[in-house]
């Protein structure tokens, strides 16, 4: 029982290296004092400041934005690779496009955006097109590389889905097409959820490939967030954090909730049904 | 006849994996050519700032005119020579690697401990690790700002205990880079040991308890090659995203921790040398081709697995 | 062995009329995945009606077979006509065959009549038939009562039956089940063969089934093809499958079986006489074989027909009589096994019903014994 707990120290020092920073800026986002780490009484004035920068307000407004448009797009693009890659057996360019599929998972931020960036001017030059950057350069980037991921997260959604579900279905006489949107969708749905958040809070995340392919009026939130930090630590920024994570932390709960309601309610279900029987 | 509607299914399904496939060809594998293309031509003061690579050349003489093709190594040639990159590089993957090392010191234990809990805490508990990638990264890092700097958590801690008296700082060097780095990608290497460790049989312990093993030497003979494949790819997805990383570096290293991804930010933003900038990506990108293929082969096998 | 319940012979069958066509024809299909050849060259003929079982141990072919039947693989050589109909090129969403999935493949997120109902949605049949046709098909599987459940809320059994359900209410022409009973335990699983029986003759669709348990083949089918390797080994009726297997695989996979080695000595119109070094006796058979005097065969007896005795047989010739010693006894309740070591050295296994209730085993552990048996209980197998 030693290991145990040499286990459990070892859990609760990971707990708190991951989490330590970020209450610590949560209390700090409640200081009256500028000089962050010095305590100089509570107070929300930063969250009152944070209100009236209109600079913030309009970047944090342009990533939303962004992250919805891309999330969408990557969501039916990845969808399609990940189908593709799960249920089309072997076909002509299967490596390569598998290769395309994984490599920005893992790709440098600073080699795709600079190649994404090179692609636009080379484009421009050609065809006129994209006419200056801005948000649509965003949106492409950003698609591009949270595809991938929605593209991993139902390629394997749908290996551990029983394929003799969309055999049936066509055995019965309804067509691929049919199977798809039937069948196949509704039961993937949950994973095409979570596919579109990851891709959203990616996007939301990202400054290096949007640093990159933005053009001038087109500054994302966290664009804003890198330069003020680079000048030193700034409380306001501390209050914009407590506010991202408080939101994403209530979402998160709220949906854990739900699924594990739903989760109970499943397994007493599969019990009646054995006891029943 | 008989492959009539073999050919109709084949071909509706290229029409749907066309759209992916030609997005991913258009704006993943042709920028990749450009900045080969890129790399391989002279640094011009104009907009853009590179030399076209292919030029008309009229001859008004003759009345004829060339295709003339423009290569030069030059900026390769710079890479190789200019101790710069080459530290840069090297100290990138030291980085990189001593990363992947806290990684895994600190993510092993908590992805074993985290499987040997009762089955309805594990859910909770991988929720707890991976809460804090839904937040910002940028946040993050800046957090551990105000926990490094001179005069910041750390330092006050240190003095208000008596272990120090002058101002100590670990902000703006390597070990700042370290902690940083290590805090950002510790999800990415919890949640593949974590999977991998999650499908072992706990049997498979108690069996080896039985055959006389103890629980120490069991963990090396069993657990530990049994979670290889975790390792592997919790230990890539860590270490290939660091040997590029920008933004850590850039806000908690100082003016000498030297990583790729900042030379290549400076060459291009600074400098405007996007030639170089182009030469320093392809380097890496061919640095980084051997592990993101044993990347993807890990992935590619875990997929047939599942199957 | 378990049940076997004997089909009443009404009429000359099928297989045996000339005049019938069959219903399903299968021609020299052949089924290559990459260099494993799953399916090699075989053809079968299926008859309308019929309750067909291909019996084979895993990676023997058969499901390979029954998906290439339903269109989910497409043969790699040789033609399938259902009802006179080459079902090259057609979908399985145009063949009128439907198919019970091994894991049943219930749709989860349907409603047990919503997924009866599925199959008729996608023919665009009325509404109120689709009700009418679907509430009769619960009502045939004994599942009215649960129309509105999920499956997850269903037990192993319900769920089969669903399945059952919604590949029988389009009334295709021919029903194709994968391993129907394999994921049902031991006691349920009896009882649904005889449902599966009942329902099959109740419709008259034509059943294939596929399944690797030789029980559930002898007890619900009218014909039986074994395979083994990509090959059909042998196809008949249940009987004529364990009584007259036609090689040593058949007759091995097939209950249990020994097995004497031995030398044609005498061929005659009417028996044959082989001399074996296995059994240490002559084994005498009332029935020729096609082989030349001389050659070398194996004759299969089944356990069930030696009979044992302490005492020597009486009338006996020295033919289809050896002798050994008791090694071990299972009592198995209905019958025991005896494991019995020849002189020869070779050991035979043979079942005696249990006709007595007895305390005190008249044959037990050491004993010597006489062992025999008739001249059809033999069957020779060429090498």
């Amino acid at each position: 029982m030693k290991r145990m707990g040499f286990l459990s120290w070892a859990l609760w020092f990971g707990y708190a290296f991951l989490y330590v920073p970020i209450v610590l800026l949560i209390v700090y986002s409640f200081n009256e004092s500028r000089l962050v780490t010095v305590w100089g009484g509570f107070s929300t004035k930063w969250y009152a400041e944070l209100l009236h920068n209109d600079q913030l307000l309009s970047a944090a407004w342009l990533s939303l934005e962004v992250a919805a448009m891309s999330a969408t797009v990557a969501v039916v693009l990845g969808t399609i690779a990940g189908l593709a890659l799960a249920r089309f057996g072997r076909f002509r360019g299967r490596t390569l496009f598998g290769g395309m599929i994984t490599a920005p998972l893992v790709m440098p931020d600073v080699i795709t955006g600079l190649s994404l960036l090179l692609l636009f001017v080379a484009l421009e030059q050609l065809i006129g097109w994209p006419d200056g950057r801005g948000v649509t350069t965003i949106t492409i980037a950003h698609t591009t590389f949270t595809m991938a991921y929605v593209a991993v997260i139902i390629q394997s959604r749908l290996v551990s889905l029983d394929e003799s579900l969309e055999e049936a279905a066509m055995d019965l006489g309804a067509r691929p097409a049919k199977v798809f949107f039937v069948i196949t969708l509704p039961i993937i749905a949950p994973a095409i959820v979570s596919g579109w958040l990851l891709a959203f809070t990616l996007s939301l995340d990202d400054v290096v490939v949007a640093s990159f392919v933005s053009g001038p009026g087109s500054t994302t939130l966290p664009m804003v967030i890198f330069s003020s930090v680079k000048f030193g630590i700034s409380p306001q920024i501390n209050a914009l954090a407590t506010l991202m994570v408080t939101v994403v932390s209530v979402g998160i709960f709220i949906a854990s909730l739900i699924i594990n309601r739903q989760e109970r309610q499943k397994q007493r279900d599969e019990q009646m049904a054995v006891q029943g029987g | 006849m008989i492959n009539r509607l073999r050919r109709i299914g084949l071909w509706g399904r290229g029409a749907v994996l066309a759209v992916p496939f030609l997005w991913l060809l258009l704006f993943f594998l042709v920028p990749f050519l450009i900045v080969f293309g890129i790399s391989l031509s002279e640094s011009v003061i104009a907009q853009p700032p590179y030399a076209p690579l292919v030029q008309w050349l009229v001859d008004e003489d003759a009345g004829t005119t060339k295709l003339q093709l423009l290569l030069n190594l030059s900026n390769y040639l710079r890479l190789g020579g200019d101790d710069l990159y080459v530290l840069a590089y090297l100290n990138s993957v030291k980085i990189a690697l001593i990363t992947t090392v806290f990684c895994l010191l600190i993510g092993y234990p908590m992805a074993y401990a985290i499987a040997r809990a009762e089955p309805a805490k594990r859910g909770p508990l991988m929720m707890l690790v991976v809460l804090p990638f839904w937040t910002s990264f940028l946040i993050r890092i800046y957090a551990w700002i105000g926990i490094l700097k001179a005069n910041g958590v750390i330092d006050n801690l240190l003095r208000w205990t008596g272990l120090t008296t002058e101002p100590f700082e670990l902000l703006y060097s390597d070990w700042a880079v370290y902690i940083g780095m290590t805090y950002c990608y510790l999800p990415f290497m919890v949640l593949p040991l974590y999977a991998t460790l999650e499908k072992m049989d706990p049997t498979l312990l108690e069996a080896a308890a039985d055959l006389g093993c103890r629980p120490w030497k069991a963990f090396l003979t069993v657990t530990l090659p049994l979670s290889l494949p975790g390792i592997i790819a919790g230990s890539l997805l860590v270490f290939i995203p660091s040997v590029g990383e920008f933004v850590t570096p850039e806000l908690l290293g100082g003016p000498d921790t030297l990583m790729i991804g900042r030379v290549l930010w400076n060459e291009f933003f600074a400098n405007r040398d996007w030639p170089v900038a182009s030469a320093v990506a392809i380097a890496l990108l061919l640095f980084l081709v051997v592990p993101i293929m044993i990347f993807q082969h890990v992935q590619g096998r875990e997929a047939e697995a599942g199957r | 062995m378990a049940v076997q319940p004997i089909r009443k012979p009404t009429r000359l069958e099928p297989w045996q009329d000339p005049g019938q066509t069959p219903y399903v024809r299968i021609e020299k299909v052949t089924k290559a995945f990459g260099d494993f050849v799953a399916v090699d060259d075989v053809s079968l003929s299926i008859y309308r009606g019929e309750f067909f079982a291909l019996l084979g141990g895993s990676g023997s072919g058969k499901t390979t077979l029954l998906r290439m039947l339903a269109g989910f693989e497409t043969p790699t050589e040789g033609k399938i006509f259902i009802d006179g109909v080459d079902m090259a090129g057609i979908p399985p969403y145009e063949r009128p065959v439907n198919m019970m999935f091994q894991s049943y493949a219930l749709f989860p997120h349907m409603t047990v009549e919503q997924n009866v109902a599925f199959g008729l949605k996608q023919d665009n049949v009325a509404k109120t038939e689709i009700r009418e046709r679907v509430g009769a098909m619960l009502d045939l599987v004994q599942l009215g009562r649960f129309a509105k459940r999920k499956p997850h809320q269903l037990s192993g059994g319900q769920r089969q039956r669903v399945a059952l359900a919604r590949s029988l209410v389009k009334r295709p022409k021919l029903l194709l089940l994968d391993e129907p009973l394999g994921a049902l335990d031991k006691r349920l699983r009896e009882q649904t063969q005889f449902e599966l029986v009942n329902i099959q003759e109740k419709l008259g669709v034509t059943f294939i089934v596929v399944t690797h348990d030789q029980e559930e083949a002898m007890t619900m089918s009218s014909r039986i093809a074994v395979m083994n390797h990509g090959v059909i080994a042998q196809t008949g009726t249940p009987t004529e499958i364990y009584e007259y297997p036609q090689s040593r695989f058949v007759a091995e996979f097939i209950g249990s079986v020994n097995m004497f080695e031995g030398r044609v000595v005498e061929d005659q119109s009417d028996h044959v006489l082989i001399r074996s070094e296995d059994a240490g006796c002559d084994l005498y058979i009332n029935h020729a074989v096609a082989v030349p005097s001389g050659a070398t065969v194996g004759v299969a007896v089944r356990p069930e027909k030696i009979a044992l005795s302490k005492e020597p047989p009486a009338g006996a010739d020295g033919r289809n009589v050896a002798t050994g010693i008791v090694r071990e006894i299972a009592y198995l309740g209905d019958v025991s096994i005896y494991l019995v070591e020849l002189k020869t050295g070779k050991t035979v296994r043979v079942t005696a019903p249990n006709l007595v209730r007895r305390t005190e085993m008249p044959i037990t552990w050491d004993d010597e014994v006489y062992l025999t048996w008739r001249p059809f209980a033999g069957v020779v197998l060429a090498q």
